[in-house]
This record gives C-alpha cells, sequence and structure tokens, in this order.
C-alpha cells in the first residue's frame, strides 16, 4: 500500500481522536474543577461526595470504566454510543486528576490574599473568583498541560470499544498490509503533533493568565 | 454614633489550649490614634485581626461604632455573627498589611477600584477618579498600570493604603506596615500616614516597632505584654516616664536593637 494512502486513512482515524480529545477536555475541565472546589467546600457532604469520585476514577483502570459505561451499564438499561461512552469514561478520569491539581493550586494561593480581599469586604464568592482563582491559574497550567496530554493519549482506549480513532486504523492497516514500520512510525508523530499542538496552546494560556506576575516576592 | 470607636469588653481569645488573652478590655475613642507596642507574640498583631474579622473571638464583646462585631441580635438573643452581619461591619474597617498583601494579577488601578466598584458599587468612572485621587496622596499616580511586582516595597505598602482608604473606612488598622521595608523605604511610607493622622478623619490603631514614629503621631501609646496592656499612655509619659518595668525592659531592648522586627 503507497504511503499516501496510509496517511489518507491515519489522518481519518486522527481527526476522530481530536474530536474526541475537543468533547473529553471541557468535560474534563468540568469535572476538575467542579470537585476540586467541592474538596475546598465548607460543606462536608460536598467534600466526600468529590473524594468518592476523585478516588473512584484514580483509582480503578481507564479501560475498565470505558467497558463499564460502554458495556455494562446497557445492561441497566443506559445505553450510550461508542463516542459518548468515550468522552465519559477519558473526560470523568482525567477530570479526576484534575481536581486534585484545582484543589492544589487554590491551596497554594497565600493567605494574606484572602485577608486582603477579607477586609476590603469582597464576599466569599468575589473572594474566589476575582482573588484566589486567578492566581491559582496560573499555578495550574502546568500540570493541566500534562493531563491534557495524558488525555490525548488516553483515547487510544476507546479503539477497544469500536471507535475507528488513529489507534484503530494503525491496527487495521497494519493487519492489512503488514508495514508496521511506517504505519506505526507515523502514529507516533501523529500523536507527537497532537501533544505539541495542545502543550503550545497552554503555554500561551499561562503566558496571558500570569500577566503582571512573577514567582518569588512579596506583593 | 458612640463615644467610641471600638471597645473590647471582657474578651477571651485562645489558639488550642494556649489563653492569648482573658478579660481583655480595652476602649479607643473616636478619631483617637493609638499605637500598640510590645514584643513578639504580646497580642499586638491579634488584636486587629480580631478587628477585621480575620480572627473569632472566644468570648466577651468587642463593639464597633457601639454595635457588636462579633455577634448579631436575633429575636432578642445574641447569636454568633453571620457572612451577612460580618459584611456589614467590615465597612468601617480597613486594613493595611505587614506584607502588603496587593493582588499580584491585577494593576495598581485595579488593585484600588475594585472593592469600591464591585462591593460598594460605585460606578468604574467614579472608582477611578477617586483612585488615582489616591494614587496622588500618597505620591504614585506615575504607578497606575504598573503591577505590583514592578514596584519597591515602599512604594506597594503606600499601594495597599491606597487601597484600604478607598473603601472610606472610619477605623484604619495598621499591621506593622513598615516591618517589612528596607530601612530607606520607611519614611515614605510613614509620611503617609502622618498626614492621615494630621488630617483627623479616621480612629487609627497602628502596631508598630518604630517607636519614634509613634511618639510622633499617637494620642495614646498601649505597651502590650502577653495578651495584657500593662501600661498605657500619652506617649510623652510612656516613652519619658515608664511606670512599670516590663514597658522599661522594653523600651531600652529597642534603643539597644532599633530594627528588631517580627
Amino acid at each position: 500500500m503507497p504511503v499516501t494512502e496510509i496517511l489518507t486513512a491515519l489522518v481519518g482515524g486522527a481527526v476522530i481522536t481530536m474530536k474526541i480529545v475537543v468533547m473529553a477536555l471541557p468535560l474534563a475541565t468540568l469535572m476538575a474543577f467542579t470537585a476540586g472546589l467541592m474538596r475546598i467546600s465548607e460543606h462536608r457532604s460536598l467534600r466526600w461526595l468529590a473524594v468518592i469520585y476523585v478516588e473512584f476514577f484514580r483509582g480503578t483502570s481507564a479501560l475498565i470504566q470505558l467497558y463499564w459505561i460502554y458495556f455494562v451499564l446497557p445492561l441497566f438499561g443506559l445505553s450510550i454510543d461508542a463516542v459518548t461512552a468515550g468522552v465519559a469514561a477519558l473526560g470523568l478520569n482525567i477530570g479526576a486528576y484534575g481536581s486534585e491539581v484545582v484543589r492544589g493550586g487554590l491551596l497554594s494561593v497565600d493567605k494574606g490574599q484572602t485577608e486582603a480581599a477579607i477586609a476590603l469586604n469582597f464576599t466569599p464568592r468575589q473572594r474566589l473568583w476575582r482573588i484566589i482563582l486567578p492566581q491559582a491559574l496560573v499555578g495550574m497550567m502546568p500540570p493541566f498541560g500534562n493531563l491534557a496530554i495524558e488525555l490525548v493519549k488516553a483515547t487510544s482506549l476507546v479503539s477497544l470499544i469500536t471507535i475507528a480513532d488513529l489507534t484503530y486504523r494503525a491496527k487495521s492497516l497494519a493487519d492489512m498490509t503488514l508495514q508496521v514500520e511506517q504505519i506505526f512510525g507515523l502514529v507516533l508523530v501523529f500523536y507527537f503533533l497532537m501533544a505539541q499542538a495542545l502543550t503550545l496552546g497552554i503555554r500561551a494560556l499561562e503566558k496571558r493568565l500570569g500577566k503582571g506576575m512573577q514567582r518569588g516576592g512579596l506583593s | 454614633m458612640s463615644e467610641f470607636a471600638i471597645e473590647f469588653e471582657n474578651v477571651t481569645k485562645k489558639f488550642g489550649d494556649n489563653v492569648l488573652f482573658e478579660d481583655f478590655n480595652l476602649q479607643i475613642r473616636q478619631n483617637e490614634v493609638v499605637s500598640i507596642i510590645g514584643s513578639s507574640g504580646s497580642g499586638k498583631s491579634t488584636l486587629l485581626r480580631i478587628l477585621m474579622t480575620l480572627e473569632n473571638i472566644d468570648g466577651g464583646k468587642v463593639l464597633v461604632n457601639g454595635e457588636p462585631l462579633w455577634h448579631r441580635l436575633h429575636n432578642g438573643i445574641w447569636l454568633p455573627a453571620d457572612e451577612r452581619h460580618l459584611h456589614r461591619m467590615r465597612g468601617q474597617l480597613g486594613m493595611v498589611f505587614q506584607h502588603f498583601n496587593l493582588f499580584p494579577h491585577m494593576t495598581v488601578l485595579r488593585n484600588i477600584t475594585e472593592a469600591p466598584i464591585y462591593v460598594l458599587g460605585q460606578s468604574r468612572e467614579s472608582a477611578r477618579a477617586q483612585a488615582h485621587d489616591l494614587l496622588r496622596m500618597v505620591g504614585l499616580e506615575d504607578k497606575a498600570e504598573a503591577y505590583p511586582a514592578e514596584l519597591s516595597g515602599g512604594q506597594k505598602q503606600r499601594v495597599g493604603i491606597a487601597r484600604a482608604l478607598a473603601m472610606k473606612p472610619s477605623i484604619l488598622l495598621l499591621d506593622e506596615i513598615t516591618s517589612a521595608l528596607d530601612p530607606e523605604l520607611v519614611d515614605e511610607v510613614l509620611e503617609v500616614i502622618r498626614k492621615l493622622a494630621a488630617e483627623d478623619a479616621f480612629t487609627m490603631i497602628l502596631v508598630t516597632h518604630e517607636m519614634y514614629f509613634a511618639r510622633e503621631i499617637s494620642d495614646r501609646v498601649c505597651f502590650f505584654d502577653a495578651g495584657k496592656v500593662v501600661e498605657e499612655g500619652p506617649p510623652e509619659r510612656i516613652f519619658n516616664q515608664p511606670e512599670h518595668e516590663r514597658t522599661r525592659a522594653f523600651l531600652s531592648s529597642f534603643l539597644k536593637a532599633p530594627s528588631s522586627n517580627t
């Protein structure tokens, strides 16, 4: 099989992979912030709910979570298509890790910032959204970048629930043509490029969020 | 209006098993400038933090302009203050911190306008105009668009003062505001406070190690030791004829080591 044809087939798979990343990333972010904020809530029940979520999704295999959502839930009457199942499993899984980043980021902001915000009579909600979170976000960006890359790579799991993503196409092409070195070589490059694109995006975001802020010293 | 801006009535404050204040009493009149001096751990800063609602009390009562700070009346019963009550009471108080605590992600201008806009509901234009006036007052009108990281310590602290004043408090709490500064930057900050004290429009409580400054601007000086006001009075008397052995020991140690900070 000519390399151009292989390339065309792989690009089709990469598009599906990217689609899943683009859908799972917002879900993961939402879960990360929801659970991360719940972890520092004053309400014990909210904290516990977040702990259960995080420990479950961190403590069990992502592949088995995917199988549960796709193969087991239908037995309880909850049928989900493969892409939704893939997005849900990956988003919930990465979101669980992300919530620890959010929690750590919020706790890392100097206590004096909260005190100044109280002294200026900001409400608890304003303290969080106007003062603490904007500062915490800057520090969250590098670990978020790691997780985003983890997400890109973890999408290959969805090839096991019938989705024709990059990995799925590579495997079937390899079975068909036996040109394994070319195919898997190209697949490596594809994943690498997607990860690089995300890294660059997150670096740019970090720079923008961090305007005016420099590490060390008192503010 | 109450004769007193601040009253502590039999206040108890504990940190775990450690009792800092027990039956603590102190009254500060309207527009009085009071300096609190004493060694580290004597409770000076905690006193300010209780007033700024950063530390709760374990017993007794604190009145701000005649109204309980940490208690609210509900159907004839005194209950612990909730966030709403504290929010209402805090409007009367402003605080300047030892470590500035400016918001590093905002320009100087936004540091000063953020709370007036979002807490007091001022319009953006009036908050900005007021901020420029305040920056002129502290001599930093050219730094409005700078970020805190671009300022010297003395400049940061002057912004900290402007930020507190923008909320128009009637009581200003100054918590060792020059202790984190290089010695050559102390004067520019004290100069601003000197002007404020001369205006006689605020009740001011200074926790300070700047003895000469305390002596110059205070109506009254309180010497703290182990959670108690050991001695208080007009600055001339406290500094020239301290009655208590403790006060004498503290002041003489200060003359030997004038730069000792916490």
